[in-house]
């Protein structure tokens, strides 16, 4: 059954049915009604909610949830994520999974409240210190930023690493129908509960089978650090090579342009190609929906001897121009273009800047 | 034509962003006063919280500047550090200084840092629309207190004047009201004071103004006074808690 | 089809409501919605609004910058987005607060006093219901069952009371939104 929802809630009610029973987060618009979702229905399922002191405090009381071995989120907009770098990084260091949900808002500093995607490069560059990865997803609509949740824990739980899902004041905002998938059982819980056993800290025993685990980022000897920090290093290799994910839209050979957009940003340009296909004219359009790992060979692949432009749209002054780049490595000229400070361009916007473009 | 009542030289002429009903324009304006009064307005500066008074640095016609959610304490003792020369005051809610800001507020108060502090506590956070804040009142309902603070899961409010009153640094520490005309008069002698204490440099001054938020908690103007003045009250009482610089020194 | 809106209105006038029913009179006939707002604090007193998409696709871009209907509550409103209807397109608007009225050829416009058939139908809150009504005499973007099923389904067991009011208002601007 399909229930009109907005997306802040959507995501809420799916990281519930996901298996999350401790969510820890600080008030922030446009992020708000993810929290008080949270408020609201934690009690209900015997869940923890806390609202925190500050992001700083939510992303480590998550720390202390997950090193427990639990499905715990945290969530907020661009200046809270920024506080929380510190303990998405120390969680990283840790291995401890997590999903952190950002509802991105106009900034820098304190910006604005309107939707924006400015936190590309920390979220997709390492917005903590250290070498450290974490997989992002970026959602287009209520849907798949509901299904993102149980993905996100998913990825998490695999890889014993913070996941992001990167979204917007739009798509945190907006009511879309949306479809739940079942709520774990208790059976579920249970077994999420023992699948980190082996790490965790968890009800002890007696010798011979005491345990000791720590949740630890320190390593203070450099060598047994380096060793550390290597295979980490291997562990995001292989989050690269197996969690790209992206969507391709009236992808055709004789696509003169080729369009990259995540987001909400993708959802605007595709009302654009829409509107041109209607006109005759064919344009392609790639969306990463994990913007990382970034879906460099869909884009690459993607391109035809008849691409004369690689045109990239963001809600941000270009963050993802550089990926573009890379993954198009020289085979078209890429161009972008892009609102900020919590403007959205317009369909028609995006439709005259690739008609100029084609110069039809 | 004669002038019965004049907008402080201290306010700027830009209009309130304020809800109908919102105190922070009283505070602004007892603080604005007090500036004019004392004839520091040039040598002044003042940090804006994050928070329904986020505009702050519109309103008050001296320099200003505006702070990330909570470190303006911190901001000021950059600032005081900067121009010793010059008197420093910040103005900060209750989700601004006691929840998100707790360290910033208590450390600066530690060191006795030289700046007042106005505190506006109206029991919730006003700008993003109503949730709780650390001096929501037991039982009271907010938004992400659907179903009432409970202080066995989330604690008690904090009651910043008397934890604040066990450092030894801080100068002067008084929780006054803005719910009535009488309370707002004697919240403008607090107010008063705590500025001259700054002009003086004797150190840090603290003031708390207990507030209202007819918007988010639902209720008229006037009900909202009354509403706080039989619940908040009776958990915030008004008083001075510190004064160095009366008659017989520390309380 | 597709059909793009914007309702607008004061705080409190119940515009992104307007919206939101018809978003669930649209799911619920199987159509592809999208219901995005206006947020922040111009909302407190200030115009609200709200960009409702109803379509038998998937709904690309959310945001409505040429609507296909408008519905202004109040004179602001059809300021600021009347001159953005789509040629052919169709405004609601309430008499009783546009007191400047508005002229544009080649658009569909209703002017009903909604606040005063709100009043006759039992309630002031009414008064988006009016507009809905208003706008379903003149466009089949969703079946009227449908909006009052979506009704029934949320009032039924949280205002009973206001229920009656709500179809009287529907029903009104559907009976004079034709004349
Ligand atoms: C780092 C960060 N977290 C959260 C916010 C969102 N935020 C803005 S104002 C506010 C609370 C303000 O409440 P309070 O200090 O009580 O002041 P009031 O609005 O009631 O006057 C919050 C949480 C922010 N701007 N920055």
């Amino acid at each position: 059954m399909k229930v009109l929802m907005k997306g802040n809630e959507a995501v809420a009610e799916a990281a519930i049915r996901a298996g999350c029973r401790h969510y820890f987060a600080y008030p922030i618009t446009p992020q708000s009604e993810l929290i008080e979702y949270m408020a609201k229905m934690m009690p209900k399922v015997g869940g923890t909610f806390v609202q925190a002191e500050s992001e700083i405090a939510a992303i480590n009381m998550v720390y202390g949830a997950a090193g427990c071995g639990k499905r715990a989120m945290t969530s907020s907009s661009s200046p809270g994520i920024s506080l929380k770098q510190e303990g998405i990084s120390y969680c990283s260091g840790a291995e401890l999974p997590c999903v952190v949900v950002n509802v991105q808002r106009g900034g820098p500093g304190l910006g604005d409240i309107q939707p924006a995607q400015g936190d590309y490069f920390q979220a997709t560059k390492g917005g903590g210190h250290g070498d450290y990865r974490i997989i992002v997803l970026a959602p287009a609509s209520v849907q798949e930023f509901a299904d993102m949740a149980a993905q996100a824990f998913d990825l998490a739980d695999k890889y014993r690493n913070p996941v992001m899902i990167l979204s917007d004041g739009m798509l945190g905002q907006m009511m879309e129908p949306v479809e739940f998938a079942e709520p774990a059982t208790e059976d579920d819980l249970e077994r999420l509960d023992k699948q980190h056993w082996d790490w965790c800290m968890h009800p002890n025993q007696d010798e011979p089978n005491h345990h000791h685990h720590e949740i630890n980022s320190l390593e203070i000897d450099p060598v047994v650090l380096e060793q550390h920090v290597i295979a980490l290093g291997k562990k995001f290799d292989r989050m690269e090579a197996a969690e790209k994910s992206w969507e391709e839209y009236n992808l055709a050979p004789d696509n003169e342009i080729l369009c990259v957009a995540f987001g909400t940003a993708s959802r605007i340009v595709k009302s654009a190609i829409d509107d041109l296909k209607e006109e005759g004219v064919n344009i392609g359009l790639i969306r990463p929906i994990n913007v990382w790992p970034y879906p460099s060979e869909a884009i690459a692949a993607a391109l035809t001897d008849k691409t004369k432009l690689v045109y990239t749209f963001e809600l941000s002054l270009g963050q993802m121009v550089e990926d573009v780049r890379l993954a198009v490595n020289g085979k078209a000229p890429v161009e972008f273009y892009g609102k900020v400070g919590g403007i959205v361009f317009t369909p028609e916007e995006v439709k005259d800047k690739l008609k100029l473009a084609l110069k039809v | 034509m004669q002038v019965i009542a004049t907008r402080p030289k201290s306010l700027t002429d830009v209009g309130f962003t304020y809800c109908p009903g919102c105190l922070h324009g009283v505070a602004h304006r007892l603080i604005a006063e007090a500036m004019d009064e004392l004839g520091m307005r040039n040598q002044t500066m003042g940090i804006a919280p994050v928070g329904c008074s986020v505009f702050a640095y519109k309103f008050f016609n001296c320099d200003m500047a505006e702070a990330a959610h909570g470190r303006a304490p911190a901001v000021a003792t950059g600032m005081k550090r900067a121009r010793p020369d010059m008197h420093v005051f910040t103005y900060q809610g209750d989700g601004d200084l006691a929840a998100i800001g707790t360290a910033e507020i208590v450390h600066a108060a530690n060191r006795g840092e030289h700046f007042s502090v106005f505190f506006v506590n109206n029991a919730i956070y006003g700008m993003t629309g109503g949730q709780m804040a650390p001096t929501t009142l037991p039982a009271m309902k907010t938004s992400t207190s659907p179903y009432g603070r409970d202080v066995d899961d989330i604690g008690y409010p904090i009651a910043v004047c008397e934890m604040l009153n066990s450092l030894k640094a801080p100068y002067f520490i008084e929780r006054v009201s803005l719910l009535s005309p009488q309370d707002i008069l004697k919240a403008r002698k607090a107010v008063m004071k705590a500025m001259r204490y700054n002009k003086e440099e004797r150190g840090f001054t603290f003031v708390e103004l207990i507030s209202t938020c007819p918007t988010n908690w639902g209720l008229d103007p006037l009900k909202s006074c009354e509403w706080a003045r039989e619940n908040m009250l009776p958990y915030f009482p008004i008083g001075n808690f510190r004064d160095k610089g009366a008659e017989g020194g520390d309380k | 089809m597709k059909y793009e809106m914007i309702c607008s209105g004061f705080g409190g006038q119940g515009a992104l409501t307007v919206g939101k029913f018809l978003a669930l009179a649209g799911m619920n006939e199987g159509k592809h919605v999208s219901w995005l707002p206006s947020y922040g604090p111009e909302m407190r007193g200030g115009t609200a609004n709200v960009s409702t998409v109803i379509s038998d696709r998937p709904v690309a871009s959310p945001l409505v910058t040429t609507p296909d209907i408008l519905v202004a509550l109040n004179q602001p409103s059809l300021d600021k987005f009347g001159p953005d209807v789509r040629e052919g397109g169709l405004i609601i608007a309430n008499s009783d607060l546009c007191p400047g009225g508005f002229e544009r050829e080649g658009v569909d416009i209703v002017f009903l006093p909604m606040n005063t058939i709100a009043k006759e139908c039992g309630s002031i809150k009414v008064t988006n219901m009016v507009s809905i009504g208003a706008l379903l005499s003149r466009s089949d973007v969703v079946k009227i069952e449908s909006v009052k099923n979506a009704l029934q389904e949320l009032l039924a067991e949280k205002k009973p009371a206001l229920l009656e009011a709500n179809f009287k208002a529907i029903d009104e601007g559907l009976a004079r939104g034709k004349a």
